[in-house]
């Protein structure tokens, strides 16, 4: 870097100006003009000229920054290797997994002995629990998007149908939650391969819309078969989880009476969380235990060439419903525990923006990882939890301003930026399933997707 | 004359229409158990769809592909199965009947591609075990023996991995195991396909140019390979190739088509001085310019 260029402002700020004029114009429309009705109710034009020139500078600044950015030397980046961590991290990272998951044993007792019962409540629930549920999920469905490289845009059917089965099973037949849950788990695997069956020819956008279509009929058809799923009235009064038979209630038989504990719904909402920890945790082993098992390598190199594994005596057919049968199960798993912590479903919970929220988990965290699918679980879903606390800004904005109102907005800017900052996710290495000598991972830039 | 003694394929009045487009017109040919049989012929001559009709990658217009894993193709047999309507008894097989992954699994007709057709982003050692699919997949007990990791399975995956060590050493890429294949050069890639393809242990190897873009060198070590493949591990190969001088010094038996038809069919030297494959690949008239464009393209 001895010759550094000297900063070309010249050109940094025609960028700017560009997108500023872009900006205004688009803005012109859309923020500028607004018609309010005035005293006599009637329509009057207000026009808002500062709405336009705050996005206008908006964006200016923006280009004028990330033109200045892309100036930076490039040389030195070209002519580095794969990124290689430092050994003391090295060494960290091997323990990283490990220390996560101790860490989300500890979580809801650390949470407990802090914050006592009332306190704790919250958290375990609204952060511990509703991640730990999008963590499942995400993994669930990197098994078709992320190993197999099947695209699919309708993943929250499968959660609907395993939501469906136990809250149906258990008003009618009155089945326990633990003959339900591998019940609803087959549910939702024999729904996958009914979709996996039409679309096995199709690959890429082709198969991304039929999937969002089958996750739109299925919520459909929860909303409109009155008779089966009481419509968007949902099902209620679904019997809550026991302890093996102990129910969490106050009383007698209860739970807290039973261990002579003092009442207090919390022992519920750490049960709950440890039995999503399970879930997630089986989820999670399966999917590794397949990589390294011939069905594995076989979604891996489905997802590179469908071509190739033909050649090689691959039914690719076969390949392609294990892949959308087992993605559907733990997606059902998922979908039972969400009925039982709930105790009430209805179609309005299963709608295509968490498809998409799971997705973006997905895409975010890195095709095919699952630490950074459970990293990106959490950012998305635990900022978006986190945005219900910043009260404090309405001091700020006024009393009308919501900030939870703004969460899609900032999931969206946050993607935007990490698709342009790591295109393949926050985790983008893969790492062999197999090795002759030393154990490696590599780029996953030469991962070749949808071809064939 | 292993091709009419001893065929492992016939290619029965084989035709491949695409709308009105006839590519393959009326061809039959065999190919000999243990010959190295060359498909040459001008480009656009339909060699690369004829591999596709054998490998099951394009169902044939009409015609038969009769195909014998080990035994003799033998006529009455043939006649049997087609009057069956089945796809294959035992050791004989019609191709034109199975899809392409059936031809690979069961008839055991392994396939490279013109353009490289590697898994980029796996390692050399992981595209020779996919290749081994359909055996680890029977051992894993269809995942759940694997699941718990029975002993068995592992067993079969060390024989897997000896396989593929096997391989690596005669294609001279020990060294690469765990690197990318997508990493490799060029000329590797091109070994490591044949090795994948290997893998599938099959009776037939269906090369698409295996020599194009190589250099001289790796030329040669892609000519020693195909004659080891053919003399130590029984494997008859089928390939289409362009570059003359290795057609003629490794084939056996040598096809020549022309417009989706068959002009000449015989040992090397005969296919040589055939005055109608040197008409059709050079399309000159005159002596004297054939003589320069044969010295050019080292015939």
């Amino acid at each position: 870097m001895d010759a550094a260029k000297p900063l070309n402002v010249t050109a940094a700020l025609v960028a700017g100006l560009k997108a500023a004029l872009v900006a205004a114009g688009l803005a012109f429309p859309i923020l500028v003009w607004r018609a309010e009705p005035d005293y006599s109710n009637q329509l009057v034009l207000q026009n808002r000229w500062s709405w336009m020139a705050i996005a206008a500078i908006i964006a200016f600044a923006a280009r004028f920054l990330s033109h200045v950015y892309e100036q930076r030397p490039k040389a030195e980046k070209a002519e580095k290797p794969a990124r290689q961590w430092p050994p003391a991290l090295q060494k960290f990272s091997a323990f990283a997994a490990p220390f996560a998951i101790a860490a989300m044993f500890v979580f809801p007792l650390v949470l407990l002995a802090t914050l006592g019962p009332a306190g704790a409540q919250k958290w375990i629930d609204n952060y511990g629990i509703q991640i730990l549920i999008y963590i499942m999920l995400g993994w669930g469905l990197n098994i078709v998007v992320g190993l197999a490289g099947l695209l699919d845009l309708g993943y929250v059917a499968f959660y609907a149908v395993g939501a469906y089965s136990y809250a149906l099973l258990s008003t009618h037949f009155g089945l326990s939650f633990w003959i339900c849950l591998p019940l609803a788990g087959i549910l939702a695997a024999f729904w996958g391969v009914i979709l996996g069956f039409p679309v096995l020819r199709l690959r890429g956008d082709y198969l991304a819309i039929v999937t969002l279509a089958f996750g739109e009929i299925i919520r459909l058809v929860l909303l409109n078969w009155t008779d089966m799923t009481n419509g968007d009235a949902g099902i209620s009064s679904i019997p809550a989880v026991t302890f093996f038979g102990i129910p969490f209630k106050p009383g007698e038989s209860g739970f807290a009476a039973t261990f002579g504990l003092s009442p207090s719904p919390i022992y519920r909402t750490i049960f709950l969380f440890y039995l999503i920890l399970a879930l997630a945790l089986l989820t999670n082993w399966v999917t590794m235990r397949l990589r390294r098992l011939p069905i594995g390598r076989a979604w891996e190199a489905l997802r590179e060439d469908e071509i190739a594994c033909r050649s090689l005596g691959l039914d690719t057919t076969k390949v392609k419903l294990t892949a959308f049968a087992l993605g559907a199960m733990f997606g059902g798993f998922a979908g039972s525990f969400f009925a039982v912590r709930q105790g009430f479903v209805s179609p309005s919970s299963f709608n295509f923006i968490e498809s998409a929220t799971i997705l973006a988990i997905v895409v975010l965290g890195g095709r095919g990882s699952q630490i950074g699918t459970a990293i990106a679980a959490i950012a998305i879903v635990g900022v978006s939890e986190l945005l219900r606390e910043l009260d404090f800004l309405k001091q700020i904005f006024g009393e009308e301003f919501d900030p939870t109102q703004y969460r899609m907005l900032l999931v969206g800017i946050a993607m935007v930026v990490m698709m342009n900052w790591k295109p393949r996710g926050l985790v983008s290495t893969r790492e062999p399933t197999l090795f002759l000598g030393k154990r490696r991972s590599f780029s996953g830039d030469l991962v070749q997707e949808g071809r064939g | 004359m292993r091709w009419r003694d001893a065929p492992l394929l016939n290619v029965e009045h084989l035709s491949m229409r695409f709308g009105g487009l006839t590519a393959v017109d009326d061809l039959s040919f065999s190919v000999g158990r243990g010959d190295i049989t060359a498909l040459i012929g001008p480009n656009g001559a339909g060699k690369t769809t004829v591999f596709n009709c054998i490998t099951g990658f394009y169902k044939p217009s009409s015609g038969r592909l009769a195909f014998a894993r080990h035994g003799a193709l033998d006529a009455p047999a043939i006649e049997r199965l087609t009057a069956t309507g089945k796809r294959g008894a035992q050791d004989l097989f019609l191709l034109e009947r199975m899809p392409d992954y059936e031809i690979a699994r069961d008839a055991r007709v392994a396939r490279t591609f013109q353009n490289i057709r590697l898994f980029a982003g796996m390692s050399v050692l992981e595209n020779l075990i996919v290749a081994q699919h359909n055996a680890l997949m029977r051992a894993s007990g269809w995942s759940l023996l694997g699941l718990i990791g029975a002993p068995t399975y592992r067993h079969k995956e060390r024989e897997a991995i000896e396989r593929a060590k096997y391989w690596l050493d005669k294609i001279a890429l020990t060294e690469r195991a765990d690197d990318p294949a997508g990493e490799l050069p060029y000329g590797d890639q091109r070994r490591l396909e044949i090795a994948r393809a290997m893998c599938t242990e099959p009776a037939l190897l269906c090369l698409d140019e295996p020599a194009a873009g190589l250099n001289p060198r790796e030329s040669d070590d892609l000519n020693r390979l195909l004659r080891m493949l053919r003399d130590e591990h029984d494997t008859s190969i089928l390939l289409i190739e362009h570059d003359m001088s290795v057609v003629m010094a490794i084939s056996d038996h040598v096809v020549v088509l022309d417009y989706g038809v068959k002009i000449s069919d015989g040992a090397p030297h005969e296919v040589r001085d055939d005055p109608r494959v040197i008409a059709a690949y050079l399309g000159v008239a005159d002596e004297e310019e054939l003589h320069e464009a044969e010295a050019e393209i080292g015939l």
